[in-house]
């Protein structure tokens, strides 16, 4: 394992931020934090780096026990969320600023930092200050900066979070292919799901202080362990007091075993995606995705009669895993 | 046009506010000062007792200013970035300077340090005197002025947060390199700010100097003291003419930071 957390509680006075937190990490994956916000994640990755100190617990990066040891002697790359670029620096100074301290030779600091802003593709602003950088710029050069010193690890707490829609996914895409390309062990932070899907081969769901669940986005997607986490990881629905993905209800013209009858109350076509919005028998409402072909097969219509059906269902308690969801959909403050 | 009216009146009112407590008074002082006569200025400035009391201002300042600054970091740094305890208190005590009268300061010092004072006469008879000579002057300047950098100081680390220190240390800094590359350059127009505020308050000190130097002409006057001794004794062309070398002092520590500052700003545009 290329980080392992062992047992790691952190308190901040009398509120538990961490409580007997355990996570592997494999070498050269990339591993997601993903969590309602106050869940206690930056707190995770802060003690991983050393930036906090836990109060019981151990810290290990590639099998040593660092948990004593300060940020310093660590030797990982650290992303804030708002850049903490320095500002009276120039980008180029920025990122050589590790090597600097690392008393490297001028030639090979500014061979190093040339490659890197190739890398991160700023090789023509190098002499420009961070306040003269764009949001997606700046995050960029951070992310040089921590990559410089060639850490064991890298660390990124929310990096996307403050910048807006477009220039995440753009960002988020240039990520997976520098990971690829430079394959460092990486944690990133973030509450968005579908950031954590894209970009992690392990997810780790915090909430609460806690570990939830860790698996691979299919493992949390498919068996999530709590309600939380089905509901938190991707979209839940009631079907008769079960808990179902709304994809995995089928709907069908004629009865057939095992299937309830339902009324269409709505259907509205959202891109490739059609949401059908029925009420059972029993009275209950549910809400079906259907794609569009099956949609154009079945013909449906609002105050149409179909029967439904469930092919997987959750054993896990509906209202928790609802209230999750809605979770996701509260706008993290910035 | 009301908005167009309010200003108007607002600017002259602030205008009229500076000429009378501010440009008026003070630029009396300097037209008395040189009504005598470029010579007659020269002989005021240049006695013994004149040069005497500008020297000893000079070193009562060159002293206090450094010390406050280290200080007034120091404290800046602990009551934003510390974890001890006392950061709340030590916010509060930065501040007594400032709300306690000079004289109170003087009389203070003087019950501390004094022939009766607390240590004093164990200093005293040591050979160590404290009370009505330098080491208590520049004591006396330096409580005066102590607030003045860490005022500056606190509030732009607050702003500043401690992310890009955090920053720092994970590239491998450690708390010297840090403060150094990192905290001072991000600090240092309010620093500059603090310094020049202090060295002018240092400079025209005069009521905890008054108590404690017990006002010895060409022994324990600093500039101000012997500019009031002249006053009294209706010598007053040359404590207008003292009194404009300090006032130039002052202004020219005030004009040099606002250079100094513009030329920053001015580099950073040129970058872009
Ligand atoms: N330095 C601190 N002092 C006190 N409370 C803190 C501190 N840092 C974090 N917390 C608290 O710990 C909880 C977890 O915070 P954090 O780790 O930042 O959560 P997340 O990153 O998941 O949003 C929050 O309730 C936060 O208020
Ligand atoms: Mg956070």
């Amino acid at each position: 394992m290329a980080i392992a957390v062992e047992n790691v509680t952190k308190h901040f006075g009398d509120f538990a931020a961490l409580e007997d937190v355990s996570v592997d990490v494999p070498d050269g994956s990339l591993t997601a934090l993903l969590g309602p916000s106050g869940g206690g994640k930056s707190t995770l990755l802060r003690v991983i780096a050393g930036l906090e100190l836990p109060d019981k617990g151990i810290v290990r990066i590639a099998g040593e026990d660092v948990t004593a040891h300060a940020p310093q002697k660590r030797d990982v790359g650290f992303v804030f969320q708002h850049y903490a670029a320095f500002k009276h620096l120039t980008v180029r100074d920025n990122v050589a600023f590790g090597l600097k301290i690392r008393k490297r030779g001028k030639a090979e600091t500014r061979k190093t930092v040339d490659e890197l802003l190739e890398l991160v593709q700023l090789g023509g602003l190098a002499d420009r200050y961070p306040d003269q950088l764009s949001g997606g710029q700046r995050q960029r050069m951070a992310l040089a900066r921590a990559l410089a010193v060639q850490p064991r690890v890298l660390l990124l707490d929310e990096p996307f979070g403050a910048l807006d829609v477009k220039v995440r996914a753009d960002l988020r895409a240039w990520l997976l292919r520098l990971h690829d390309e430079w394959p460092v062990t990486t944690i990133i932070v973030t509450h968005d799901r579908e950031e954590a899907m894209e970009l992690a081969s392990q997810i780790v769901v915090v909430r609460n202080g806690r570990v939830e669940q860790t698996g691979t986005p299919d493992e949390l997607y498919d068996n999530p362990g709590t309600s939380f986490v089905a509901g938190f990881i991707g979209p839940v629905a009631n079907f008769d007091g079960r808990l179902v993905r709304p994809h995995d209800l089928t709907v069908l013209d004629e009865a057939e075993p095992g299937t309830r009858e339902a009324l269409v109350r709505r259907v509205a076509r959202v891109g490739f995606e059609v949401r059908v919005q029925l009420l059972l028998d029993s009275g209950d409402p549910v809400e079906v995705l259907l794609t569009r072909r099956e949609a154009d097969a079945l013909e449906i219509e609002e105050n149409d009669i179909v029967h439904v059906r469930s092919e997987r269902s959750f054993d896990l308690p509906v209202d928790e895993a609802i209230a999750a969801g809605e979770e996701v959909a509260v706008p993290e403050p910035a | 046009m009301p908005e167009r009216l309010s200003r108007i009146s607002l600017r002259s009112v602030a205008l009229f506010y500076l000429l009378a407590i501010l440009f008026i008074p003070v630029g009396l002082v300097f037209f008395r000062a040189f009504e005598p006569g470029l010579a007659a200025f020269w002989t005021a400035v240049s006695s013994p007792d004149a040069q005497h009391a500008l020297w000893l201002t000079f070193i009562c300042t060159i002293v206090a200013v450094p010390l406050n600054t280290i200080f007034g970091i120091a404290a800046a740094l602990y009551v934003v970035r510390g974890k001890g305890p006392g950061r709340k208190a030590l916010d509060a005590i930065i501040d007594i300077p400032f709300a306690i009268s000079p004289v109170v300061v003087g009389l203070a010092l003087v019950l501390v340090y004094g022939e009766n004072g607390w240590f004093g006469s164990s200093l005293v008879s040591s050979g160590f005197q404290v009370i009505f000579a330098l080491p208590g002057m520049i004591l006396a300047t330096t409580f005066v002025c102590l607030p003045f950098v860490a005022r500056e100081v606190i509030p732009t680390l607050r702003e500043l947060g401690d992310e890009q220190e955090q920053a720092a240390q994970t590239l491998g800094a450690n708390s010297w390199q840090t403060f150094w590359r990192i905290t001072l350059p991000s600090i240092k127009w309010a620093l500059g700010y603090g310094i020049v505020l202090t060295t002018a308050r240092a400079i025209g000190e005069f009521g905890a100097v008054a108590v404690v130097s017990g006002h010895i002409v060409g022994q324990t006057d600093t500039a101000t003291l012997y500019v009031a001794n002249q006053f009294e004794n209706f010598n007053l062309p040359v404590a207008y003419a003292v009194s404009v070398v300090l006032a130039t002092a002052a202004l020219f520590v005030i004009f040099s930071m606002t250079l100094l500052q513009r030329r920053q700003e001015r580099s950073i545009k040129e970058e872009s």
